[in-house]
């Protein structure tokens, strides 16, 4: 291997590992506040990137299909509830977001011609479907089971992992896709050839952990979800909900989760199934951090973004073999510096 | 006869008759279900029983099925290990060691670990051996192996779909019965503890980190041999069947069929397996496409029974069997267990010396020093706050303090495992109870006989330990009648008033034989008779040479009681001394009442 | 005895009840930690409920909040709630110090406060740096701390804390529990002069209090909690000299009345 190719091999590395790093921070904050291991978050990148990709190709995007089902459900159950309750106003705002909103971007989408839009526009849209997602999903799949141990929230996630990988293959076929990149520009740096791309993905990355870092030390909703990190009870007692933690949380990662996967779409090829293998690796990650910081977790993603690219050099069969086992040097320290027998919730 | 016999006698019977009545694809599809229940029932160990997830468990089945195919079917190999590719039977072997030895390896890894690192940890090492497994050319790489020969059992070649079948069913009982005798025994019940009962296990003297690598160990094996099975009856491997989402698969099975229970893996698997047929039947043609959309399916299935069943199938559908409750019966005849010698009445048995313990900025105990003889009751009080607890817990060895010395029998004890001070003789009870609610009675205060018996996992397992289970069990009897919960005896232990939860942990405690006993607010929650009962089995035991410690808020039932007190307020020692003495106390006075001015 | 005490009494005093709790029941499990309990807290009282350890003290609490599920009928500030909520307890003005503060221990001791508004803030609310103020007029030290991290502070501090986080929600009532756990005498003697100072502000207490003669010295109306149910009430001071209070809750056999009448 000489320089240039290590150059290359390391730009690779450093582009795909700021966006482990993006879904590393994400998996963190979604355990730290709701508990839940969010093993379908790599499906919100594929969600993301192959909306994209259909509204290019000037299909609907059947995603929006479903948004419209999970809000019909949502409108269903918190809107009775609300009525019951007597509190006529909340149960027009439930109907407002999760029924007139999905069927609004429905219309929209079926008349607008998407493919003719801006890419901004089309990044936009493609948003507007995926992200409301995570909230509408936490609301059904684990507001009724917020208390449950650990263990079964994971095989929810774990549940709802296979069931979007199905629906994901439904809507979107086996065939993988590329989308166009957002800028064809690109630099010569020394021997390196920097894409433009590549640019946009660091960039919006460093710009979105900023913005999260402002979000969680300025604002009262980031200090709340804080809050509830740090001690729930707590968090209880000042009136922040766990319900609405929970959603607001989802709400970020689903945002984080689609926005990557647009990013990463003309980079890499994504299949309905890729998601997976890319979240794993924002989790390898994120156990690097012990799921708890952040700061390490995205020196983790780096590390796992790094070891990937070097190994499909090396090792290109056994790429995903290796960034696995990296995983066990991790837990076997982990293992080591724990000694307390702890009492499973 | 019995229901359940019955029940259990028409399932078998029909079992044997399947090949001769139902057409070749039934007895496929039973012979899947047989594999798929063989894996599930690892996971109803492992994760209903013991509260530990794989999703890994068909990374194992692989390596049952890849041993054996590589084995038997490889004409290059090195002579040393070429002879065992002979017979299917020497590969069996070599797969079951084999899986151990990875599952001890993956196991000391992952199992110190707090719950969810666990099955994270199975998910990555599930990826990276299906990729190994489809990436080795050796292994055949995707295409695969083929041409593996037949298990011939007795000159007979099973190699049909209806022979093999018995042998499946075979393997699957004797596995489900060999389970189910584990976890009615001395190791089956440190195993059904390890789910929310680890703090407490260990205070009896249980090793749960041992007993957490025995399930995942056994769940592993049972996976391997479900291979080992299925690489014969289809006579080829790829790395298709043994990838994560098999895996996930594989916990659906035992969820849905309800993984508390050994006749879980069969329902769950039963009816995973059927709806996959089904469904991949209908879905295609209704949705015009191709493709494995059960999944989407699966995946709303397990969220509703998470939802609304969480102990899955099995419970509902054996509420249609009607079954009379089968006690345990006492032998009375059995040889009693043996009983260490207790120190003569007098002699210094614990004795905590200036033991200092910060959280942070807070110092919970600051310099405590107190002394318990055989045959006392020392009694420690003090109000909400004091830092009893913390003492309590530094005594106990459930935690460490930041300096000072604890001595038992003259051993330093400070900062050991609880399970090494109870096997010294201290035996402990718990401030919040803390006992295993769907367990009986008679089981609950069973385990505190732990160290006091040693069958391990395969005696268990086939039944060499009922001579030493008798024991046990009478031992465990013979305490409950002591503190006069007899009546209660086959009652599940979460059934009880708090008052007689607490009564339990004290019989449970006994059970271990101690000379110390600690006991954490004991009379809380008891009524006035309870109370005196309490009182009266506490000073026949110090009577017997039994030296206590006793936390207490109550101070009518510590001052008729102990023969010595130690106040502490503030994580100090205020006051020490005689009961009347303290009553006089006025230091203790204000401590209990309070004041403004 | 019981009986009849319960019979006689209530808490008539009360005008205008803010809380009005009738026949709450809890049950963990097939275990009852609290059985038909019923209490009244009027506008502007400072009511107690004292009792032995494990009576049901803070499941009492917890169920009024909302935090815990219960039987029964909780009346707030005049309308009922069939199922409390958390949430909608403290919009309403209900707030509670619980008996181990529950603070967000890795951030700042201001941040802690501001949480306090949480519910304010999210109705739209604005103002709680105003209220900050206050907060920071009445603890002085929390003030001269506001940057420390809130887990690095002393136990009075933590409480003074958790009282000014709850304070910061502008509550009608205020349940603390167990507020002088663990503190020194100097500490406890400055949370009662707080809570009686509160009381002046207008601000309804329930306090729940192992330091019974200190608890019995500021309230106005008592309550003794025994194993789950009310075992007497009355006025504050009648039961502070009744010697079967000291017996009920301190089982010293009625030896030492004299010291609570001290």
């Amino acid at each position: 291997m000489d320089m240039s190719i290590a150059l290359i091999l390391g730009q690779d590395g450093i582009t795909n590992g700021a966006i482990y790093a993006l879904l590393a921070l994400a998996l963190v904050l979604v355990f730290a506040v709701t508990r839940v291991i969010f093993i379908q978050q790599g499906e919100f990148v594929a969600y993301g990137a192959l909306t994209l990709a259909m509204m290019q190709s000037g299909a609907l995007p059947a995603t929006v299909w479903l948004l419209v089902v999970m809000g019909v459900l949502v409108t269903a159950l918190d809107g009775a509830k609300a009525l019951k309750a007597g509190q006529g106003r909340r149960a027009a705002a439930v109907a407002g977001w999760n029924l007139a909103y999905p069927l609004a971007l429905a219309g929209l989408l079926s008349v607008l011609p998407a493919n003719t839009l801006p890419l901004a526009l089309q990044v936009i849209l493609t948003l507007a479907i995926v992200v409301p997602m995570g909230p509408m999903m936490y609301r059904l799949m684990y507001q009724p089971i917020a208390s449950a141990p650990v263990l079964i929230l994971l095989i929810v996630s774990v549940a709802l992992h296979i069931t979007m990988v199905g629906l994901g293959l439904l809507f979107f076929g086996a065939e993988g896709q590329r989308t166009p990149a957002f800028s064809d520009a690109s630099f010569e740096l020394g021997p390196l050839m920097v894409t433009g791309q590549t640019i946009w993905v660091l960039v919006v990355s460093v710009l979105l952990i900023v913005a999260l870092y402002q979000f969680f030390e300025r604002t009262l909703y980031g200090k709340a979800l804080r809050a509830t990190a740090i001690n729930r009870v707590g968090a209880q007692l000042m009136g922040i909900s766990p319900a609405l933690a929970g959603k607001l949380t989802f709400f970020l990662a689903a945002f984080i989760g689609a926005l990557s996967g647009v990013l990463i779409a003309p980079i890499t090829t994504i299949y309905y199934d890729t998601g997976f293998l890319i979240g794993l690796k924002g989790f390898v990650a994120a156990i690097i951090g012990g799921l708890a910081s952040y700061p390490l977790a995205a020196l983790g993603a780096l590390v796992v973004g790094l070891l990937e690219a070097f190994a499909s050099f090396w090792a290109s069969a056994y790429k995903e073999v290796i960034v696995f086992t990296l995983i066990i040097p991790v837990l076997l320290w982990r293992s080591l510096t724990s000694r307390h027998v702890e009492e499973e919730e | 006869m019995r229901t359940d016999r019955l029940a259990l006698g028409a399932f078998l019977a029909l079992l044997l008759l399947v090949p001769a009545i139902l057409s070749p694809y039934y007895v496929t599809l039973l012979n899947y279900i047989g594999l798929y229940a063989m894996v599930a029932l690892g996971l109803v160990l492992l994760t209903g029983v013991g509260g530990l997830t794989s999703f890994g468990q068909a990374a194992f089945v692989g390596l049952g099925a890849y041993t054996t195919a590589a084995l038997t079917t490889a004409t290059d190999l090195p002579s040393w290990i070429a002879w065992v590719g002979a017979s299917p039977w020497l590969t069996l072997v070599a797969g079951l060691i084999l899986t151990a030895v990875v599952a001890v390896l993956i196991g000391s890894l992952t199992l110190k670990l707090s719950g969810h690192f666990l099955p994270l940890g199975t998910i990555a090492w599930g990826i990276s051996l299906y990729f190994l497994f489809g990436t080795m050319a050796s292994l055949g790489g995707h295409t695969g192996i083929s041409g593996i020969p037949a298990i011939s059992l007795f000159g007979w070649t099973l190699d049909d779909g209806g022979e093999i079948y018995y042998l499946i069913w075979a393997f699957l009982l004797v596995a489900m019965l060999t389970t189910h005798n584990l976890l009615d025994s001395r190791e089956g019940r440190a195993i059904r503890a390890l789910k929310g009962g680890r703090v407490m296990a260990e205070a009896m003297g249980v090793d749960t980190g041992r007993a957490r690598m025995i399930i995942f160990v056994i769940a592993a094996l049972l996976a391997c041999a479900s291979g080992w099975l299925y690489a014969h009856m289809q006579r080829f491997v790829n790395p298709t069947p043994f990838g994560v989402h098999i895996g996930i698969e594989y916990l659906f099975m035992a969820v849905v069929g309800g993984a508390g229970y050994v006749w879980g893996a069969i329902v769950g698997a039963g009816v995973i397996t059927v709806l996959k047929q089904w469904l991949q039947d209908w879905l295609p043609s209704i949705l015009g496409a191709s493709g494995n959309f059960e999944m989407i399916v699966f995946g709303i299935l397990m969220v509703l029974v998470l939802h609304r069943a969480r102990e899955g199938l099995w419970p509902i559908l054996k509420k249609l069997v009607p079954m009379r409750a089968i006690h345990k019966t006492i032998d009375a005849g059995a040889e009693p267990l043996p009983r260490r010698t207790l120190p003569k009445a007098g002699e210094l048995i614990l004795e905590a010396k200036d033991v200092t313990r910060k959280f942070g900025g807070l110092i919970a105990n600051n310099n405590m020093s107190l002394e318990v003889r055989a045959g006392e009751i020392l009694a420690l009080i003090g109000p909400n706050g004091a830092g009893k607890s913390t003492m309590f817990n530094q005594i106990s060895g459930v935690d460490t303090p930041t300096s000072g010395e604890v001595l038992f029998l003259g051993k330093p004890v400070a900062g050991h495992d609880s399970r090494e001070i109870a096997r010294l003789g201290m035996s402990r009870t718990f401030q919040h109870v803390k006992l295993l609610p769907t367990m009986t009675v008679l089981e609950n205060v069973a385990i505190g006989a732990h160290l006091r018996s040693g069958k391990g996992v395969l005696s268990s397992a086939w039944r060499l330990d009922r001579a030493e289970e008798a024991r046990i069990l009478k031992e465990a009897a013979a305490q409950i009648e002591r503190v006069g919960l007899t009546e209660h005896m086959y009652e599940e232990a979460g059934s009880l008033a708090l008052g007689q939860q607490r009564i339990l942990e004290i019989a449970r405690a006994l059970c271990a034989d101690p000379c110390l006993l600690l006991l954490d607010e004991p009379a809380a929650g008891l009524r006035f008779k309870e109370k005196e009962a309490l009182g009266d089995l506490l000073k026949k035991l110090r009577s017997e040479g039994m030296a206590t410690l006793i936390v207490e808020h109550d101070m009518d039932f510590v001052m008729n009681l102990v023969d010595r007190v130690v106040v502490m307020e503030f994580g100090q020692k205020i006051a020490e001394g005689l009961p009347d003495e303290i009553q006089q106390n006025p230091a203790v006075l204000e401590a209990y009442l309070g004041g403004v001015e | 005895m019981t009986q009849q005490t319960q019979a006689a009494a209530s808490n008539a005093n009360a005008k205008n009840p803010v809380l009005e709790v009738k026949d709450l029941s809890v049950s963990y499990g097939k275990v009852e930690a609290l059985t038909n309990a019923s209490i009244t807290v009027g506008e502007g009282q400072i009511v107690t409920v004292i009792g032995p350890n494990g009576a049901g003290k803070t499941t009492m609490l917890s169920a009024i909040m909302g935090v815990l599920g219960s039987k029964g009928q909780v009346a707030f500030d005049g309308s009922l709630e069939v199922v409390p909520e958390v949430e909608r307890m403290v919009a309403r003005g209900m707030n509670l110090v619980p008996e181990k503060r529950e603070l967000f221990g890795e951030m700042s001791v201001e941040d802690n406060l501001i949480l306090g508004a949480f519910q304010r803030y999210r109705m739209g609310k604005r103002g709680h740096v105003q209220t900050l103020e206050e907060v920071y007029a009445l603890f002085p030290r929390l003030k001269e701390r506001r940057d420390q991290h809130a887990g690095t502070m002393s136990g009075g501090e933590r409480q003074m804390l958790a009282v000014g986080r709850a304070l910061m929600a502008k509550p009608k009532l205020l349940m603390l529990d167990e507020p002088s756990l663990g503190l020194a005498p100097l500490i406890v003697r400055e949370i009662f002069r707080i809570i009686g100072e509160l009381r002046r502000r207008g601000v309804s207490i329930l306090l729940v209090e192992q330091n019974a003669r200190a608890a019995l010295q500021v309230a106005d109306y008592a309550y003794v909690l025994e194993t789950g149910q009310i075992a007497m009430q009355g006025p504050a001071h009648e039961l502070a000299d009744d010697p079967r209070v000291i017996e009920a809750y301190l089982g010293f056999g009625g030896k030492h009345q004299a010291m609570l009448s001290t």
